[in-house]
């Protein structure tokens, strides 16, 4: 089969490998009819996440059809429209039983401190990714939903991270009727957040981003306030200006690692590797955000540690938040706002590529060229 | 006003209510599935079993020092191999997650597998082409000068730092393949005799 391989630092290509086998009684071998590049592919393809090895797939949002289903798999036949969470978990370990997926203890033997993703470096696992024309999918019976019939392909590959990352992202940010949202980042994890701060009944939402592209899809699909923060002088300063000097009520981190905004933070984390990560918007969230405020994170950072300004923190007696997405524990709610017509994930897709795009795909995505948001892979040409 | 009791500029929610569609749909946290962090509910999550079975290893698999044993299911993506293998088995088995040596040896070992990738692939038939690799065509198919420029980006600043070191560092890693092919073609040749006097 035909799959996207990583060589190396800002380099992947498209191989032939082996198909995925049955390795265990409940997998099964899934068809992949659609798969997305996300932000979080970038730190992998920019050669930040440690055990990032030659030869592996990335992809871990991605649909398909079932191929084929090992001995044990009760729930799924051979034809089966489905969509996997990006998270492994096996349905049964003390995490998966208080419904916490996406920390499994069952299914990364490489690293306890995050459970098994699909395409995400050794160190979620070491599985082979989605953005192939096969995959395997580890507990089958777990790890899927049906594509209900009336949901378009494109909505579902976006609910296998995305849009329930955002929409976590502010649900741990407690929101309370009328507060002040401000979401870092105007990536779809930001824009979702941002969508999802509204269901939740926020007075203000303002989405902070420098791309004019994805801060205009801010305002139209968000309906939030921007603020372009090359526009201003300083960024904390101007939150204390626009709220009254309060601060805003919460603040939601949907950037990561590899910020910009202060050039030596990136220098000195993304290209010298010194840090985890530019915890530049986290440090921006922590100081933006009221006393006693929640600062919710969802943006990725390495392993490693990072300069975040802990200080402030605990003396303003701040609530941070924190998660990996545990992707399936939200979809029954918002498969019915899809249905229900308040939440359209697909209308943030921006690009459709074969796999043999994928290398231009990953260069576009990384380098942010032609206003892309959400770039879409079909691992088969129709 | 943050120096008085009330909160600043309370919305009008009739108004929101009315301009953003869905508003307020999950104002009830009782709507929100994660709201309570933990639930208890072994029964909602598909699995028929209570530990699960093993998956069989067909080669040692590696796993952090912090698990008692090898996980039920594992990846079987890119089994260790070569130098950069060892460094990774290494990492594995000596330090906890909780040492900065496991994941500085876990780069260094992605750094020399990368190395090792491009030898051992030249030697395939299948060597790296950087320029699509780098999937450089995006720069014209996709608007490289225009997304870039005139736009207020933070990130135009270190466009020529991002080529400069990418194009060092690329220059490195092929200056070290060849270093390597050499080594590996003189080691497979037949040894050449060096006498003083020809
Ligand atoms: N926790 C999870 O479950 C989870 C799931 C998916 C993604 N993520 C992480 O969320 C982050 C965002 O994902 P994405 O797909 O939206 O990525 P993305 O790269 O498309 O978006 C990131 C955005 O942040 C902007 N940005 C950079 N520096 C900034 C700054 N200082 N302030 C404000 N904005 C800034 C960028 O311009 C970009 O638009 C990534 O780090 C990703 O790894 C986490
Ligand atoms: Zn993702
Ligand atoms: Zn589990």
């Amino acid at each position: 089969m035909r799959a996207m391989v990583y060589r190396g630092p800002y380099r992947v290509r498209v191989e032939e490998k082996d198909m995925p086998t049955i390795e265990h009684p409940n997998d099964a071998i899934v068809r992949v009819t659609c798969a997305a590049i996300c932000g979080s592919d970038l730190h992998l393809y920019h050669g930040l996440m440690p055990d990032t090895r030659v030869g592996f797939t990335f992809g871990h949002e991605f649909t398909g059809i079932v191929e084929e289903v090992g001995s044990s798999v009760q729930s799924l036949r051979r034809g089966d429209r489905v969509m996997m969470p990006f998270n492994i978990s096996c349905g049964a370990c003390f995490f998966c039983a208080r419904q916490l997926y996406s920390s499994c203890h069952n299914t990364n033997a490489n690293a306890t401190a995050a459970g098994g993703m699909f395409g995400y470096s050794h160190t979620a696992g070491g599985y082979d990714g989605g953005q192939a024309e096969f995959v395997r999918v580890p507990f089958a019976d777990v790890n899927h939903a049906i594509i209900p019939e009336w949901m378009s392909e494109e909505d579902a590959v976006l609910l296998t991270d995305a849009c329930p990352t955002g929409y976590q992202a502010a649900e741990m940010g407690d929101i309370k009727e009328g507060d002040v949202v401000v979401v870092f980042g105007a990536g779809p994890v930001g824009l979702f957040a941002a969508k999802s701060a509204w269901l939740m009944g926020a007075g203000r939402v303002i989405v902070v981003d420098h791309l004019d592209w994805r801060l205009q899809m801010a305002r139209t699909f968000a309906h939030a306030e921007t603020l372009n923060f090359t526009q201003v002088n300083d960024v904390v300063q101007h939150f204390k200006d626009v709220t009254d000097n309060l601060g805003a009520d919460v603040c939601i981190e949907a950037v990561g690692a590899e910020a910009d905004g202060a050039g030596f933070q990136h220098l000195a984390t993304v290209k010298m590797k010194l840090q985890g990560g530019a915890p530049t918007a986290l440090n921006w969230a922590i100081d933006s955000v009221r006393k006693a405020g929640i600062v919710s994170v969802v943006g990725g950072f390495g392993p490693l540690f990072s300069a975040v300004k802990f200080g402030d923190a605990m003396n303003k007696g701040l609530t941070i938040r924190t998660a990996q997405c545990s992707v399936k524990r939200h979809w029954p709610r918002l498969f019915q706002h899809v249905k229900n017509g308040v939440l359209k994930p697909s209308a943030i897709v921006t690009h459709r590529l074969a796999l043999d795009e994928i290398a231009e795909g990953y260069h576009m995505m990384s380098s942010k060229l032609d206003n892309v948001v959400k770039p879409l892979v079909f691992p088969r040409a129709a | 006003m943050a120096y008085t009791a009330n909160k600043p500029n309370a919305p009008d929610t009739r108004e929101l209510r009315a301009k953003i569609p869905g508003w307020g749909v999950d104002l009830d946290p009782g709507m929100r599935p994660a709201a309570k962090k933990e639930v208890y509910d072994p029964a909602s999550t598909g699995a028929h079993w209570e530990v699960p079975e093993q998956q069989i290893a067909t080669f040692p698999r590696e796993r952090s020092t912090e698990h008692r044993e090898i996980t039920p299911v594992f990846g079987t993506a890119c089994p260790p191999k070569g130098l950069s293998g060892i460094i990774r088995r290494a990492a594995y088995r000596h330090w906890s997650e909780g040492q900065t040596m496991h994941w500085l040896a876990l780069m260094f070992a992605d750094r020399i597998d990368v190395l090792e990738s491009l030898v051992v692939d030249l030697f395939r038939g299948k060597p790296d082409n950087f320029l699509a690799e780098w999937g450089i065509k995006a720069e014209l198919t996709r608007h490289g000068f225009k997304s870039r420029f005139g736009r207020h980006r933070a990130d135009t600043w270190r466009v020529p730092l991002d080529v400069l070191m990418l194009a060092s560092s690329s220059l490195l890693v092929l200056g070290a393949g060849y270093v390597m092919v050499n080594g590996f073609k003189s080691m497979l040749a037949p040894p050449k005799r060096r006498w003083l006097f020809g």
